[in-house]
C-alpha cells in the first residue's frame, strides 16, 4: 500500500485512480447486458475490430480523443454490420464472417501504426495506458460513463423483455430493432472509454467478469446490473494498487484480478458455485 | 363450462372479471376475427388462407401435425410475424394494436429459464405494458401482481428463481404474468408439453377458469383424447383451415383424419 499511497501525491495516478473508478463502473455496470445477452466473444471479437478504425482516424485526422473515438465508432459499426451483411447475403454464418472480417482489419491496423510512427501509442491501445489519461480522455470517459448507465437505466423495462424473450418484446410493442441498435451503441462507447484503461485485447474482459461474478450470486437483474458497476469499479481500483505495489501493468492486473474474483465465486458459490450446498435446479 | 351471463347476472364467483367493455355480459361482442390468413418465411408457405371467427369466454384448440402452422398462427397473432396477407380483427381492430390485451405465453422450450428473475418478478413484468416504460409501481399494481400469484398458488413460490420451479409451476408462473397484465386474450403455445398427470390436470381446470371469466384463450395442443377436457373450439389446422366449430361439431373422425391424413390416428 505504501508505494500506492506515496504515488498519491502525483498528479497522474489520481488521474489514474478516477479513471479507474469511472471506467470501472460503467463496464461493470453495462456487463449486466453483455453477459444476459450471451453475447460475450463477438463483443470481444469486435473490441479486437476496434484498432484498425482508431489507426485510421489518427492517420487521417491526426492524435485526439475524438478521432480516436470516431475510429473506433466506425470500426465497430463496419465490423458489426458487415460480418451481419455477410452472414444475410451469403451462406458464411455470422462468426466466421466476423473473424475475417476483424483479423484482416486487425493486421491492417497494425501495419498502418506501425506506418505513421506512433508505436509507443499502439502499446497503450492494445494493453491500455492509464498512466497517459488526459483531461479529454477524462471528460469522454465520464460523458460515457454517464449517458450509458443514465440510458440503461432509464430503458431498464423494455430491456429486461428484449433480454429475457425477444419475441414477446415485439408483441409488447417494443422498437426491438431501434433498441438492439442503441444498445449496441453503447457497448461500442464504453468498449471504446475502457481502451485507454486496459487496451482492445483485454477490454472485453472488464466488460464481462463483473457481471459473470454477481450472476453466480444474485438472481436478480438490478443487482446484476449495479453489482456489476461496482464490482468493477472497486476491482479496477484494486488492481490499480496491486499494480503499484508490485509493479505490474495495470491494464493487464485489472483483468487478471477480475478474473481470479470470478474463478473463485465460480468455485465458491453457494448457490450456483462448483460446490453448491443444494442445486439449482429443483 | 362457459358461464352464461346476463347484464343483471354477473358471473358468480369471479369478482376480479377483466372482461373489458361492460363484463361477462358483452362478450359476444368481443370478437376475433382471422380472414384469409397468409404467412410465409421466405419462399415456404407456412400458412394459406386460414379463417376462424371466434369470441371471449371461449377456450380454443390449435390442432394439427407438425408443421401444420400452429406456432406461426399463434405468432400471427401476436405480431411476432408479418402476415404477407389477410386480416386479424380483434373487437373490430387490428389486434396487435390491442398490445395490452393480448398476452403470449411461449413453448417451454423457448424460455431462457436460467435468466436471474423470480416468480414475482416475472408476474411484475405483465405490469409493465399498462405502466410505461418509466411510471413507478403503484400501491394498485402490487395488489394485481399478489392477487395474481394468489389465483396461480404460487405465494410460497414467489422469490423462487424461475428454474427451481417444476414444469407445472412454470406454466402457472406465466399465467400468473398474463393476469397481471389483464390480458383478455391468452395464446399459449403448447402448454401442456412435458406436464406430469396432475400438473396437467391443475392446468386443465385453470385454462377451464380463465376463460369462464370471459377471457379468450386460444393454445395449440397435440393430445388428441384431452381436445374435449379442455376447449369448447377447435381449429384443425393443416397450413390451410381444414375445419373450425365446436368440439362437438367439428372434432370428428373424418376431420381428423383429413387433417392428419392418417385414418390411424383418427380415434379421439
Amino acid at each position: 500500500m505504501s508505494v500506492f499511497l506515496q504515488s498519491l501525491d502525483l498528479e497522474i495516478t489520481r488521474r489514474a485512480l478516477f479513471a479507474c473508478l469511472l471506467i470501472g463502473f460503467a463496464n461493470g455496470y453495462v456487463s449486466a447486458f453483455v453477459v444476459l445477452r450471451k453475447s460475450a466473444l463477438k463483443i470481444g471479437t469486435i473490441s479486437h475490430g476496434l484498432l484498425p478504425g482508431i489507426a485510421l482516424a489518427v492517420a487521417l485526422f491526426g492524435l485526439f480523443s475524438w478521432s480516436v473515438l470516431a475510429g473506433a465508432l466506425f470500426a465497430a459499426i463496419f465490423i458489426g454490420l458487415g460480418s451481419l451483411f455477410v452472414a444475410r447475403t451469403s451462406r458464411i454464418d455470422h462468426d466466421t464472417a466476423l473473424a475475417v472480417l476483424y483479423t484482416s482489419g486487425f493486421g491492417g491496423g497494425l501495419i498502418l501504426i506501425s506506418r505513421l510512427g506512433i508505436r509507443q501509442k499502439l502499446d497503450e491501445w492494445l494493453f491500455g495506458g492509464l498512466m497517459g489519461m488526459s483531461d479529454s480522455d477524462l471528460w469522454l470517459a465520464f460523458g460515457i460513463s454517464a449517458a450509458a448507465i443514465l440510458l440503461l437505466t432509464a430503458l431498464q423495462r423494455p430491456i429486461l423483455i428484449l433480454l429475457f424473450e425477444p419475441n414477446v418484446a415485439a408483441s409488447l410493442g417494443i422498437p426491438v430493432r431501434l433498441l438492439n441498435y442503441l444498445l449496441f451503441g453503447i457497448v461500442i462507447l464504453v468498449l471504446v472509454s475502457s481502451l485507454q484503461a486496459v487496451g482492445c485485447i483485454l477490454s472485453v474482459g472488464l466488460l464481462v467478469a463483473p457481471a459473470a461474478t454477481i450472476y453466480m450470486f444474485s438472481d436478480s437483474a438490478p443487482v446484476l446490473f449495479w453489482g456489476g458497476g461496482l464490482l468493477g469499479s472497486l476491482g479496477s481500483c484494486a488492481a490499480l494498487i496491486l499494480s503499484y505495489q508490485l509493479n505490474w501493468p495495470a491494464g493487464a492486473t485489472i483483468t487478471l484480478l477480475l478474473g481470479t474474483i470470478f474463478l473463485l465465486a465460480f468455485i465458491l458459490s453457494p448457490r450456483y458455485g462448483l460446490f453448491r450446498v443444494n442445486p439449482a435446479s429443483k | 363450462m362457459t358461464t352464461a351471463t346476463t347484464l343483471d347476472n354477473p358471473p358468480h364467483g369471479h369478482p376480479d372479471h377483466v372482461c373489458w367493455g361492460g363484463g361477462a355480459a358483452n362478450h359476444t361482442q368481443h370478437r376475433l376475427d382471422v380472414r384469409g390468413l397468409t404467412v410465409s418465411y421466405r419462399e415456404v408457405r407456412a400458412l394459406e388462407g386460414v379463417d376462424f371467427s371466434t369470441e371471449c369466454g371461449r377456450c380454443v384448440a390449435l390442432i394439427g401435425p407438425n408443421g401444420a402452422g400452429k406456432s406461426t398462427l399463434l405468432k400471427s397473432l401476436v405480431g411476432i410475424l408479418t402476415p404477407e396477407a389477410g386480416t386479424i380483427l380483434w373487437r373490430g381492430a387490428a389486434l396487435t394494436s390491442a398490445h395490452r390485451e393480448l398476452a403470449y405465453l411461449p413453448q417451454r422450450g423457448e424460455v431462457d429459464w436460467q435468466f436471474p428473475i423470480t416468480v414475482r418478478g416475472l408476474v411484475e413484468m405483465g405490469r409493465y405494458p399498462n405502466l410505461g416504460w418509466w411510471r413507478s409501481f403503484q400501491k394498485h399494481d402490487r395488489e394485481i401482481v399478489d392477487r395474481a400469484l394468489a389465483a396461480m398458488q404460487l405465494e410460497d413460490l414467489a422469490d423462487r428463481q424461475i428454474s427451481a420451479l417444476s414444469g407445472g409451476q412454470q406454466q402457472r408462473t406465466f399465467l400468473a404474468r398474463a393476469l397481471a397484465q389483464e390480458a383478455h386474450v391468452l395464446l399459449l403455445d403448447e402448454p401442456f408439453t412435458g406436464l406430469d398427470q396432475p400438473a396437467e390436470e391443475a392446468l386443465r381446470r385453470l385454462l377451464r377458469d380463465l376463460a369462464a371469466e370471459g377471457r379468450l384463450i386460444i393454445a395449440s395442443h397435440h393430445d388428441l383424447e384431452t381436445v374435449p377436457l379442455i376447449f369448447d373450439e377447435v381449429l384443425l389446422l393443416r397450413r390451410r383451415t381444414i375445419g373450425f366449430g365446436t368440439v362437438q361439431d367439428a372434432f370428428t373422425p373424418e376431420a381428423i383424419a383429413a387433417t392428419y391424413g392418417t385414418p390411424a390416428l383418427a380415434q379421439p
